[in-house]
């Protein structure tokens, strides 16, 4: 039993935001671990005390994507080090893209990360399998088979579903299974090498420039495809006005289109770009106009989730030119401090919203309910809004340490992360 | 007094007064190139790293000249000959060539930022020779020097440049360049090749897409060489690029009477520019080249040889001696 006292509950399934305590009961660490009950002055003689003052407690945070590289990638990341590292993150759920070797196209794959998870996971893993067999475009990965051995949705993610009809059937067939299509949305003949996004900054730099229009195109197809098979859609890691542009136009017809924003997104620029690799991710880092445009989408709705694609890559392969590096950055650790510093303390969103983004908005993306009411998976995130802390990728528990974010200055970060009762990190 | 550089990456980050001291510095080994002896001692005893990853014939014998007749001895780095083909990587072969213990590294490179990226990595002045798309800022150097001696300033010329700017390392040098002193630049070329972004790299940047509104009442005509190779897009057709933007006498006479006509070369004869003006009074291409080994020679003996920045110019030395 956890006890945790007087914390500023914020649950935005309730829009509730009241100084209260939660009792967390049942075995800690299985299916039993529950919230017993939320009140005010509980008390529970044998259950460990939380001490929240101060403190905000939200739901468990999930977030929708990320590369946890187990199997095949070991050298950049495990499923115990990248959860460790999303604990430390506040997550208590991590949502992995099938994009491992062997690509996780088959039960088989999703069941060795399920049980790989079981034992040494700090957090609760989600894998995501593969839309089309080896991600390749070509025939449909064995969906039906990966959805009972625990995948949540399905996606080529690292590229998008290769073609409109492909995309179609893996919607048509994931209807009745209730499982989100996810797309890595580009356009081949646009993106055609580039490493940033297309605009003064990559003409100044001399490097090959990829245009928003790679990201919107596909997007748009997409919607057009949900429209025809009245399927779920989540657009991943959107970067442009024009894709937001799409998903508001198929959320106004009614259809079932989500979208997911990183931090990274929300906070840099192509201007920060230079020729660090740190900075160089796919989607590329945006223009100013449409990086407000994402913050605009966040604050009214528009935007279901932020997800961190925590990328991680070891010190040698970004220590290269940066035509040659891989895409890609670690996140975990830094997302809900950015949040909080970008959008929160700068005006743009309530914490509220925040915490939405980070809980109930992701959930219902997966067609789940995340809320703080007795019978709830003991899944919590307590988080400060105001402790000045330092990020350190030297101290991260990542593998990898590919974030531009070192050394960045915070106010407000994750003080606890509680997974099925039980307190997987504390600071 | 002038900040003194660390390496030569690119111009745009730096200012005036340095551009004008390498300039003036340039000046003296002009004279020195018409010496019956072309040898100093200046840089004796250095080593200069000459790593070129990428092909090239005229830059690569211009820094190697260049460093000879300063007296240093080279170390050369063929691209093909490499360990690049085995895999290795950049900051491994450049690690490598440190470990010899060159005094500089001059290199070429296809990836924009890979000089910034050793430099950032070595402890000896990097020197770029081109990067990418990026810039070529010797290069720049030399035009100004070139355009300098001709028009007796830097100041308030109306300059175009002609091709594939978008691909152009030439190009965004000297946009750089001559718009930190007040000139202005018309780009000029097939529209996918001069995206409208082009004019926010600095002041006084504009593009014109016919060429004939482009060179008129230009000081100084540039001509880019269609680079085939570096193409992403599909390429235009030779026969429609000379009919539309070729350098031709008809279209230079509606420049400036006394413009200059400037190529970095290598020229492609017949296809951007015509051989006769090529060969012109308003020629200055081979001059661009001489010029190329002075202003190395002084960005060599500053770099390298690290002597202070008002010391008895080595050239003047020498000729003063031959008095």
């Amino acid at each position: 039993m956890l006890l945790i006292k007087n914390g500023r509950v914020i649950d935005p399934a309730r829009k509730t935001d009241v100084t209260l305590d939660v009792l967390l009961d049942g075995k800690a660490g299985t299916q039993d671990a529950r919230i017993a009950k939320v009140g005010a002055n509980l008390s529970a003689p044998d259950a460990e005390i939380f001490d929240a003052s101060g403190l905000v407690v939200g739901p468990g945070f999930i977030d929708l994507h990320c590369h946890l590289r187990e199997p095949g990638g070991e050298i950049s990341e495990t499923i115990a080090t990248g959860t460790r590292a999303a604990a430390r993150g506040g997550f208590t759920a991590v949502c992995c893209m099938p994009n491992t070797q062997p690509v996780n196209d088959n039960a088989s794959v999703t069941r060795g990360i399920v049980e790989r998870a079981a034992v040494e996971a700090a957090v609760r893993v989600w894998p995501i399998g593969a839309a089309s067999l080896g991600s390749k475009g070509e025939a449909l990965a064995e969906i039906g088979a990966m959805k009972d051995a625990g995948i949540v949705a399905v996606s080529d993610d690292g590229k998008p579903v290769a073609t409109a009809r492909l995309m179609r059937q893996v919607m048509d067939y994931c209807g009745p299974l209730s499982l989100p299509v996810i797309d890595h949305c580009e356009d081949a003949s646009l993106f055609a090498g580039g490493v940033m996004r297309e605009g003064p900054a990559s003409i100044r730099l001399g490097l090959q420039g990829i245009p928003p229009q790679s990201e919107t195109i596909c997007a748009a197809r997409d919607v057009e495809m949900a429209e025809l098979t009245a399927a779920r859609l989540h657009i991943a890691h959107m970067s442009t006005r024009g894709a937001l542009e799409a998903v508001r136009r198929a959320k106004s017809k009614g259809l079932r289109v989500t979208c997911e924003v990183t931090p990274h997104h929300f906070t840099l620029t192509d201007e920060d770009v230079h020729y660090d690799t740190r900075y160089k991710m796919n989607p590329p880092l945006a223009s100013c106009a449409d990086r407000d445009a994402l913050i605009e989408g966040l604050a009214d709705s528009s935007v279901d989730a932020i997800a961190t694609d925590h990328a991680p890559h070891h010190a040698g392969s970004k220590d290269v030119e940066f035509d040659r590096a891989p895409f890609g950055i670690t996140g975990f650790e830094t997302a809900l401090a950015l949040g909080l510093s970008e959008l929160v303390h700068k005006g743009k969103l309530s914490l509220m919203r925040l915490v939405e983004l980070f809980t109930t908005g992701p959930a219902r993306v997966l067609g789940i309910e995340r809320e703080i009411v007795a019978g709830q998976p003991a899944d919590l995130t307590i988080f400060s809004t105001d402790l000045a802390w330092k990020f350190r990728a030297s101290e991260s528990a990542s593998k990898s340490r590919n974030t531009p974010f070192d050394g960045r200055a915070f106010h407000g970060g994750p003080m606890a992360t509680i997974v099925a009762g039980r307190i997987a990190f504390r600071r | 007094m002038v900040e003194r550089l660390q390496h030569l990456l690119a111009i745009e980050p730096l200012d005036r007064e340095q551009i004008t001291f390498i300039l003036d510095q340039a000046k003296p080994f002009q004279e020195f190139q018409r010496f019956p002896l072309k040898k100093l001692a200046t840089l004796r005893g250095k080593t200069v790293a000459i790593a070129f990853f990428e092909s090239s014939t005229r830059t690569r014998i211009s820094f190697t000249t260049a460093a000879s007749r300063l007296g240093a001895d080279t170390m050369n780095l063929q691209a093909e000959a490499s360990s690049l083909k085995k895999g290795e990587s950049l900051i491994d072969t450049v690690r490598t060539l440190e470990a010899m213990r060159p005094d500089g590294i001059v290199m070429r490179h296809s990836a924009s930022g890979a000089p910034e990226f050793v430099a950032a990595r070595l402890g000896i002045p990097v020197f770029n020779a081109g990067d990418g798309t990026h810039e070529h800022p010797s290069q720049g150097l030399l035009d100004a020097l070139t355009i300098r001696d001709r028009k007796g300033t830097l100041e308030n010329l109306n300059v175009t440049i002609v091709g594939d700017i978008l691909h152009s390392r030439v190009a965004r040098s000297n946009i750089h360049l001559l718009t930190k002193f007040g000139s202005r630049i018309t780009l000029c070329g097939p529209a996918m090749w001069v995206p409208k972004e082009l004019e926010a790299l600095a002041p006084n940047v504009r593009r014109v897409l016919r060429v004939e509104d482009a060179v008129k009442d230009a000081d100084v005509v540039m001509v880019l060489r269609v680079q085939t190779e570096r193409i992403h897009e599909p390429a235009i057709a030779p026969e429609e690029y000379i009919l539309l933007y070729q350098m031709t006498p008809e279209r230079l006479r509606l420049a400036r009477s006394d413009a200059l006509l400037m190529h970095p070369g290598p020229i492609i004869r017949g296809l951007e520019i015509d051989p006769v003006i090529a060969d012109g009074p308003q020629s200055r291409i081979l001059e661009q080249v001489t010029n190329g080994l002075a202003v190395r020679m002084a960005l060599l003996y500053h770099l390298v040889g690290g002597a202070p920045i008002d010391a008895l110019h080595p050239a003047k030395e020498r000729s003063n001696a031959a008095d």
